[in-house]
């Protein structure tokens, strides 16, 4: 297959508009600082988690291209993206062979298989990470310590665990705030939260860059700040409330807010322009139910972190919210009746 | 057919065997439309107790008993059962059968029984037996009736047999409660939770269809 283009053109030259692979090649570009602060954090394990999780997404998007005798697809950097997020939302010490199992589970299941890019209905990066979760267990949610000294030269024995083989824990594993707070009831400062002195999964510790990288593609109007705005003002407001109600039992709402993924979420994740609805009204909607259930999954769910099933569910309901709500046609008074 | 007295003077046994029109109604069962992978019926067993090969295999021979049976029976009945009243007759039928095996479980192994709970009576409404009946056995004479019963009953089995063996080695790291694999083999906890079921059906109909499309040439 190959494009006839015509390239002569006269004055008015129109200004080319936002194609696929440029929003994607930025938002690869601004999820840079937050992995490098992962790998600044975390050391070699986490680089090479991500490098697994990215290599494994796009090998696999080729190849099964390759043989449904498609054109490759891997041009567009979404196999990339969400081979990168992937790799960002799992433990820095995580086995690589299972990184790689959920990156071809997020391409395979994820995408390829309701027909590529544009026709899946969940983030395909959340898809492999809720799988890997459902599959290990107990690999997702054992945590090294950040900022261990050897952390540059020494590669963690579970992270090379033989592939189909149990990790074996070799260093003393840490809590995430949230699960410290879930299970020892162990509360986080704020200061530590905001830049990212924790421990957690690699891409979502530092919620500084994570929220730099966000300013950059709504700048650039790559990003509709309608979602995260929602997401994280439902859930700060949420959150506040049951604070206010009882302050020993509940966390603060800016822990909330910085703690766990949800920074990484709702700027990265539920912004997937393919899983989020078209209206306004709907992307308001959307973010509000995705922030309501963080709350309720992280304070009274059985798990520790919620933000991951929050936003799964959000896609599952992107279509019916875009059935709900729909856009006035243009020159008409009244909404049409569908 | 005309052509079986011929083949028998200067063949085998087992080509005349092959070349007999009753064979087709077992192997048919077997494999060309295999309840589960080709005509996908059964769905409910099939995904829910499928999470160790032994309760597969229990599963897939109490289903295939009640078939067999059910069939035979149906056949036998098919004059003296009002058109009107069929589904319930059918219905009762299966039912009798049903509950004998149910009972016949619970004397062999009372953990199998209390692993394949509910849905041992649930093969009252299993779509696969009731269709049999409705669509074979009422219009077939007796023979050909066990024939089918037996196809359609071991292809269930050896469909469930399949699904449980991939969920059990997978998910447990065993085949028949036999731990063959090394001890610190990475257990796949989703493999024997519900979504494992789908999940193993799905790739198992993946593959059984690639070879149908194969053999058509496509």
């Amino acid at each position: 297959m190959h494009k006839i283009t015509l390239d002569i053109s006269t004055s008015p030259h129109l200004v080319k508009g936002l194609s696929t692979d440029t929003i994607m090649k930025h938002v690869v570009y601004a999820l840079l600082p937050a992995a490098a602060f992962g790998v600044y954090a975390f050391g070699l394990n986490a680089l090479l988690v991500m490098m697994a999780t990215s290599v494994g997404a796009v090998l696999t998007e080729h190849l099964l291209c390759k043989y449904s005798k498609k054109e490759s697809t891997i041009g567009d950097y979404s196999a990339l993206l969400t081979g990168l997020l992937l790799g960002m939302t799992l433990p820095p010490n995580f086995p690589l062979w299972m990184a790689l199992f959920g990156s071809v589970v997020s391409i395979g299941l994820g995408k390829f298989i309701f027909g590529g890019l544009g026709n899946n209905v969940f983030n395909p990066a959340l898809v492999g990470r809720a799988f890997l979760q459902a599959t290990f267990p107990v690999a997702i949610t054992t945590w090294y310590n950040a900022f261990a000294p050897d952390r540059f030269y020494n590669v963690s024995s579970s992270v090379l665990a033989f592939p189909f083989m149990q990790p074996k824990v070799d260093a003393i594993s840490g809590a995430t705030p949230l699960s410290a707070l879930k299970f020892d009831g162990v509360m986080t400062t704020a200061n530590d939260l905001a830049f990212g002195f924790i421990n957690g999964s690699t891409g979502e510790t530092s919620a500084l860059f994570i929220v730099i990288g966000g300013i950059y593609l709504g700048w650039k109007k790559m990003l509709n700040w309608r979602i995260p705005i929602s997401i994280l003002l439902t859930a700060f407001l949420l959150s506040g409330i049951m604070y206010l109600i009882d302050p020993t039992k509940y966390p603060t709402p800016f822990f909330t807010l910085f703690a766990g993924g949800l920074m990484l979420g709702a700027v990265f994740m539920a912004t997937d322009m393919v899983g989020s609805p078209i209206t306004s009204m709907g992307l308001w909607v959307y973010g509000i139910l995705i922030g309501t259930l963080v709350v309720i999954i992280r304070l009274w769910g059985g798990l520790p972190e919620g933000v991951m099933y929050a936003i799964l569910l959000g896609n599952a309901a992107t279509p019916h919210i875009d059935n709900l709500i729909k856009q006035r046609v243009y020159g008409t008074s009244k909404k049409i009746a569908s | 057919m005309s052509t079986i007295p011929q083949n028998k003077s200067d063949k085998g046994f087992f080509s005349s065997l092959a070349n007999h029109p009753n064979t087709d109604e077992f192997t048919r069962g077997l494999w060309r439309d295999n309840p589960v992978f080709v005509q996908v019926l059964g769905m409910c067993p099939s995904l829910a107790v499928s999470n160790s090969a032994i309760n597969a295999l229990a599963m897939g021979l109490a289903t295939a008993f009640v078939l067999l049976m059910s069939n035979i029976l149906v056949s036998l009945l098919k004059d003296f059962i009002p058109k009107q009243v069929r589904i319930a007759s059918y219905i009762l039928i299966i039912a009798t059968f049903v509950t004998i095996i149910d009972y016949v479980i619970q004397a062999v192994s009372i953990d199998l029984h209390k692993n394949l709970g509910a849905f041992i009576s649930l093969i009252v409404v299993n779509c696969l037996i009731l269709s049999r009946a409705e669509a074979f056995a009422s219009k077939n004479n007796v023979s050909k009736s066990i024939l089918d019963g037996l196809g359609m009953g071991l292809g269930f089995t050896f469909a469930l047999l399949c699904i449980g063996s991939l969920r059990e080695i997978f998910g447990s790291g065993s085949l028949f409660g036999y731990e063959f694999m090394p001890s610190n083999f990475e257990k796949w906890v989703i493999m024997v939770l519900p979504a494992g079921g789908f999940f193993s059906l799905a790739f198992l109909l993946l593959i059984f269809n690639y070879f149908k499309l194969k053999k058509e040439g496509l």
